[in-house]
């Protein structure tokens, strides 16, 4: 596949955003806000980076998406539908019987969803079984995850974290969603996370920190992840803004898990189709 | 006593009834504490953390570490009730409420908000269908789920009273207030809510309110059904299940796992006794699934018809 330029998955992540949206909107429940702040490097992942075929979603050899932060389901289905894992119809059909998209990713009922997560921190150790699955059957597959800042508070993040480390899986790649909210208010109100950076850091990861909303970075920032195979597994945290996109979203802790009325979403439509602002 | 006319009566989630009595407990007795894990807004103890914010402690996304946490403060003499959802508080905690609470036998309580098939939209993950028959085997683990508001509030308030670890399951969703607001409740008493010789059906929690309807229209079909509500599954109240053996057939209705849960509490009563027939209505060993929670009970067949047909055909 032709991968994007930085212009093309800038719209790209606009349209995803809008995607995400309008599915929780219709479903009138899911989580907006950590959708919008993953946007940006969900996007380059599913059209840039990954090694993915929509046509075969099972196929051996495909790099793996584990969206460990599994309540922002509404994003990586916006990306699935997108890319044509599943009709774009579909979107109508958030968190409805017999849906594809369920309320968390489901690997048995939507194609191009490597495993199932809802429960927040489990998907990373999936990741790292992935990684070292690959290892083991000298694959050249690369596994990602997304991880939210919260997420991290699970002592089985840090599990995962040292076996990726010990096992040496370069094939590993870990976004830190880092947009500073979880539910009950900012992570330094819940339980302060310091710098996630250092820690993964620590733990043997290359790490960088990157702005999470300038594809310009992301794009680099996987470029250099690409070449780096020296036994090391990555973890690029991203600075983000939880609801990034829609003004009256963005860092407000109320818009974890809420959707938007009609006027609401006729405003978030109309400011996601003037693009992000800085 | 008193049921009063379902039609007639609001309908409030059984999380609202624990947010609303832990306020009172932890205002008579400041060794209440509430220990949350970053769902205390869905949880209801929001009113909570806020009256007494030096009896709150919020651990972040770290349920196992609430567990652990809990138990300690125990031993300290406080009384933390955990509060999260259904599917972390068993599951995700199962081993140290095992290791660290039952088995030395401390006063935790673990309180729990999207019981059964309730979160219904947000899909399998979050409905916990195998949490009372996973505590239950548990040794010193009490577990109960309450019926309607007024019931959950009582049953709240008397674990807060009982030494040892209680697990307490709420609704996410609402369901039918049943109860007066005076009606007594003990724990590991079933509440008896008719008299009947034909069919006994057993209910807890938000299946309480089917069975009295299938109940009333088995009743106009000429069926005498006796009802119990036996919102404490463990410990089981023994002799109403005996009694329901006299009558000969029985029907458990549950919004859980038919494995483990009140039909197979009840189930090991009947083999034991070595008479009476038992029919277990709950959900069929299957995942939850992203549905309306009314779907969800019809694909499972926990519906007042079901409760109607399988007590007729057990006649
Ligand atoms: C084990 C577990 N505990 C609690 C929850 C409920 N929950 C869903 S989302 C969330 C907050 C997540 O915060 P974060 O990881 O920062 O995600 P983001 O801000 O990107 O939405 C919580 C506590 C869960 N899904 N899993
Ligand atoms: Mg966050």
């Amino acid at each position: 596949m032709d991968s994007m330029t930085v212009e093309r998955l800038k719209e790209k992540a606009i349209q995803l955003r809008e995607t995400a949206v309008t599915m929780v909107y219709k479903a009138q429940s899911g989580h907006p806000g950590g959708s919008l702040s993953a946007a940006d490097f969900v996007t380059a992942l599913y059209f840039k980076e990954m090694n993915v075929n929509p046509e075969d979603p099972n196929w051996a050899e495909r790099d793996r998406f584990v969206l460990s932060k599994g309540h922002v389901a509404p994003i990586q289905y916006a990306a699935l539908a997108h890319k044509g894992f599943v009709p774009l119809e579909m979107i109508n059909t958030l968190r409805e019987y017999g849906s594809p998209f369920q309320g968390h990713p489901d690997s048995k009922k939507c194609p191009g969803v490597d495993i199932s997560t809802g429960s927040l921190g489990q998907g990373l150790s999936c990741a790292v079984g992935m990684a070292l699955g690959g290892k083991l059957d000298e694959k050249a597959y690369r596994v990602f995850a997304v991880v939210g800042d919260g997420e991290c508070q699970e002592g089985q993040i840090w599990e995962a974290a040292q076996s990726a480390v010990k096992y040496e899986l370069d094939n590993l790649v870990v976004f830190i969603d880092d947009n500073g909210l979880q539910i009950d208010g900012t992570t330094e109100e819940v339980m302060p996370n310091h710098d996630l950076e250092k820690k993964f850091q620590a733990f043997g990861f290359e790490t960088k920190r990157i702005d999470g909303h300038s594809m310009e970075e992301i794009v680099d920032t996987l470029d250099e992840v690409r070449e780096a195979k020296n036994g090391k597994p990555k973890c690029i945290v991203c600075n983000t803004v939880k609801g990034k996109g829609v003004s009256y979203m963005e860092n407000v802790v109320g818009w974890h898990g809420k959707a938007p009325n009609e006027e609401q979403y006729k405003l978030a439509m109309e400011e996601l189709a003037g693009g992000l602002h800085a | 006593m008193t049921v009063l006319d379902l039609k007639a009566t609001e309908q409030i989630a059984t999380r609202e009834a624990f947010g609303d009595e832990i306020v009172e407990l932890g205002r008579n007795n400041k060794n209440i504490l509430v220990v949350d894990a970053d769902i205390g807004s869905s949880c209801k103890t929001t009113k909570f953390m806020n009256e007494f914010p030096k009896q709150h402690i919020n651990v972040g996304i770290a349920e196992q570490n609430a567990a652990g946490l809990a138990a300690g403060l125990a031993t300290t003499g406080k009384i933390p009730f955990v509060s999260t959802y259904a599917v972390f508080g068993s599951l995700r905690m199962a081993e140290q409420i095992r290791q660290e609470i039952c088995y030395p036998n401390l006063n935790v309580k673990i309180a729990c908000s999207h019981g059964g098939l309730t979160p219904a939209n947000d899909g399998g993950s979050h409905q916990a269908i195998e949490d009372m028959g996973v505590l239950r085997t548990i040794p010193n683990m009490t577990v109960i789920m309450g019926a309607d508001y007024y019931s959950t509030r009582k049953l709240v308030k008397q674990a807060s009273e009982m030494h040892g670890a209680v697990y307490l399951r709420f609704t996410r969703d609402k369901v039918p207030v049943i109860y007066d607001e005076n009606e007594t409740f003990e724990i590991g008493k079933a509440k008896q809510l008719r008299n009947g010789k034909d069919v006994a059906l057993i209910a807890n929690g938000d299946t309480v309110h089917l069975a009295l309807q299938a109940a009333e229209i088995l009743e106009s079909k000429g069926v005498s059904a006796q009802l119990l509500d036996m919102h404490t599954i463990k410990p089981i109240d023994k002799e109403a299940v005996l009694e329901c053996i006299e009558i000969g057939n029985i029907v458990t209705v549950e919004d859980h796992n038919i494995i483990n849960g009140l039909g197979s509490a009840v189930s090991e009563i009947v083999a034991e006794q070595g008479k009476g027939k038992v029919r277990r209505i709950g959900v069929q060993d299957r995942f939850g699934e992203s549905a309306p929670y009314d779907k969800l009970l019809e694909i499972n067949g926990i519906t007042v018809e079901n409760i109607v047909n399988t007590a007729e055909e057990m006649l």
